[in-house]
């Protein structure tokens, strides 16, 4: 549905997106990760349309988005980073020159736009100029006017940038609710949000993809992976404790948090997953010690991210 | 075509949306009446016609037509609209024709709107109806002119300020290209042939026999063409814009 190969665009002789290539289908949730500069925006803005590659080839549903730009681009909804939109006119007005647009006429037009302001609860502001509104809202309409057509492949870049996180789960939650059918590409900074809605994860940095995976797949590299954190009620026994866990098997070592009063033991190889888990809980009821909290983790993509990237940034 | 349409309504209500279209009217009619009844002497003449008006339609353009003009593309480009536009289905041709026709539609009323003068004219004496429609029309393809090379402009700035300032060189120079002042630029290196077609580039000689209601095919011709060939310039550089 989306395909693209050795795709490369060239700022001042400087590779900003490096023969990057992938392909992905209907129902997944892609979620596009990596640091600030990484070519995140600039490959949304080349599968868009909006910027020329300097060489490579990207199909969307068959179409090229070069040769038959017009026919790629009726089947892509893009949201623009910053989601931008015309200051002076109010929502309703700018959501019915994009129906307009996108060619959708009469009761088409009726029902699309009915349903994409209840999807996004637009109702109250539909006649206020987009200028005088929060940032929350014009990332809505933004949103609004991007799935107005009901695309088969959505490009969002940073959705949910701006939102507090009521809004931040509710357009997780449409994100999702519109998953089955379409291909759904979002690029985001935000860990957590790749959890709760992507089905795959690519990690990019300089224009290449250093991480190509499932997010619980990346969350397992991390050193965090089956790690118990253990949180306890008082610190009075913190040392004696810590000594005891860290000289568990099954764990690999510890690292303590005294003013959390927590501590974290890694699990040792990979072969069961609650070993660790089982070891420290064991310990703790026969040693009778002061536990808040015994848990355990799937690892850290934020871990896995710094640990990815970090080495492309040197 | 009802793309055309869609991109020509939104861009033109966008003017009314917010007070810069009114403020542009007054100044427009507060300017052209100064003109004509005091530097023209409307009244002083004693003719019934609207040589006085039309005389400064030239001069008034290359100041106020720019000032339309400039936010054309300029303003997409700083709000980062243009993003949206472009990637919306429609061909970098629809984008410039719908949004020259809404700067061109509003320059028709803002002009439609001194119809008070006409009315003057005709309740003083008995002027050639006629020509006066022709020198409208005369008017409105130059503003036009004006406006097709202001939207080229400012599709490669994302500044206003700048569209503005170059557009107004750059029409001051065709207003002036059958004078001296151009002129003299060219004659001492290019061949005679260059220097002729640059003189015949002139707004204000095409412009001059439309305003005395000579309609010429040539000069309709000619307005026409330097439409065409700017707006086609301005999808150029909206498609060079992308590959940058």
């Amino acid at each position: 549905m989306l395909k693209i190969e050795n795709l490369t665009k060239i700022y001042d002789q400087r590779a900003v997106v490096d023969d990057l290539g992938f392909a992905c289908g209907p129902g997944e949730v892609l979620g596009f990760l990596g640091p600030n500069g990484a070519g995140k925006s600039t490959t949304m803005k080349m599968i868009t349309g909006f910027v020329t590659p300097t060489s490579g080839r990207i199909s969307v549903a068959g179409h090229d988005v070069e040769s038959d730009a017009l026919a790629a681009r009726r089947v892509i909804g893009y949201l623009p980073e910053g989601a931008p939109s015309y200051p002076e006119m109010t929502p309703a007005s700018f959501l019915g020159f994009i129906a307009d647009v996108r060619g959708l006429t009469g009761e088409t037009r009726r029902r699309r736009l009915d349903a994409v302001i209840g999807q996004l609860h637009l109702e109250p502001v539909l006649e206020q100029s987009i200028d005088t509104l929060s940032k929350g809202f014009k990332r809505r309409v933004g949103l609004a006017q991007a799935i107005l057509h009901d695309p088969e492949v959505l490009i969002l870049d940073e959705p949910t940038d701006g939102l507090d996180p009521n809004q931040k789960h509710e357009v997780r939650e449409l994100i999702r609710s519109m998953s089955a059918d379409k291909l759904i590409v979002i690029s985001t900074h935000i860990l957590e949000e790749v959890e709760a809605v992507c089905s795959r994860a690519i990690i990019i940095a300089h224009g290449r993809i250093l991480a190509d995976d499932t997010p619980g797949a990346l969350a397992a590299r991390s050193r965090y992976h089956n790690a118990v954190r253990l949180t306890l009620s008082d610190d009075a026994r913190f040392d004696e404790i810590n000594s005891a866990v860290a000289g568990l098997d099954a764990v690999a070592g510890t690292e303590a948090d005294r003013a959390q009063k927590a501590i974290t033991a890694l699990a040792q190889g990979s072969g069961d997953a609650t070993a660790a888990w089982r070891a420290v809980s064991e310990l703790a009821a026969n040693g009778n010690w002061p536990v808040a909290s015994v848990q355990l983790e799937a690892g850290r993509l934020d871990e896995v991210f710094r640990q990815v990237t970090g080495g492309a940034a040197a | 075509m009802s793309m055309i349409r869609a991109l020509f309504r939104r861009e033109l209500a966008s003017y009314f949306a917010t007070p810069v279209a009114y403020v542009f009217i007054v100044i427009f009619l507060v300017l052209m009446g100064t003109f004509t009844f005091y530097l023209g002497g409307f009244y002083e003449r004693g003719q019934a016609d609207l040589a006085p008006f039309f005389d400064y339609h030239p001069w008034l353009y290359l100041f106020l037509v720019p000032a339309i003009s400039m936010r054309l593309w300029a303003e997409e480009r700083k709000t980062g609209s243009v993003e949206l536009l472009m990637t919306l289905p429609i061909t970098p041709w629809q984008a410039v024709l719908g949004k020259f026709l809404a700067a061109w539609a509003f320059a028709g009323i803002a002009l439609a709107l001194t119809f008070p003068i006409w009315i003057t004219v005709n309740y003083l004496g008995d002027p050639d109806n006629g020509a006066i429609l022709a020198a409208y029309l005369g008017s409105l393809l130059m503003a036009g002119g004006f406006l097709a090379i202001g939207s080229c402009i400012s599709a490669t700035t994302r500044n206003q300020v700048i569209a503005f300032v170059i557009t107004v060189v750059v029409c001051f120079g065709f207003l002036l290209s059958g004078f001296p002042l151009v002129l003299d630029l060219f004659s001492g290196w290019a061949p005679q042939a260059l220097v002729d077609g640059i003189a015949s580039l002139s707004f204000l000689t095409h412009f001059a026999s439309l305003s005395k209601g000579v309609i010429d095919l040539r000069d309709l011709l000619y307005f026409g063409l330097v439409i065409a060939a700017f707006l086609y310039a301005n999808t150029i550089v909206l498609q060079w814009k992308q590959a940058d």
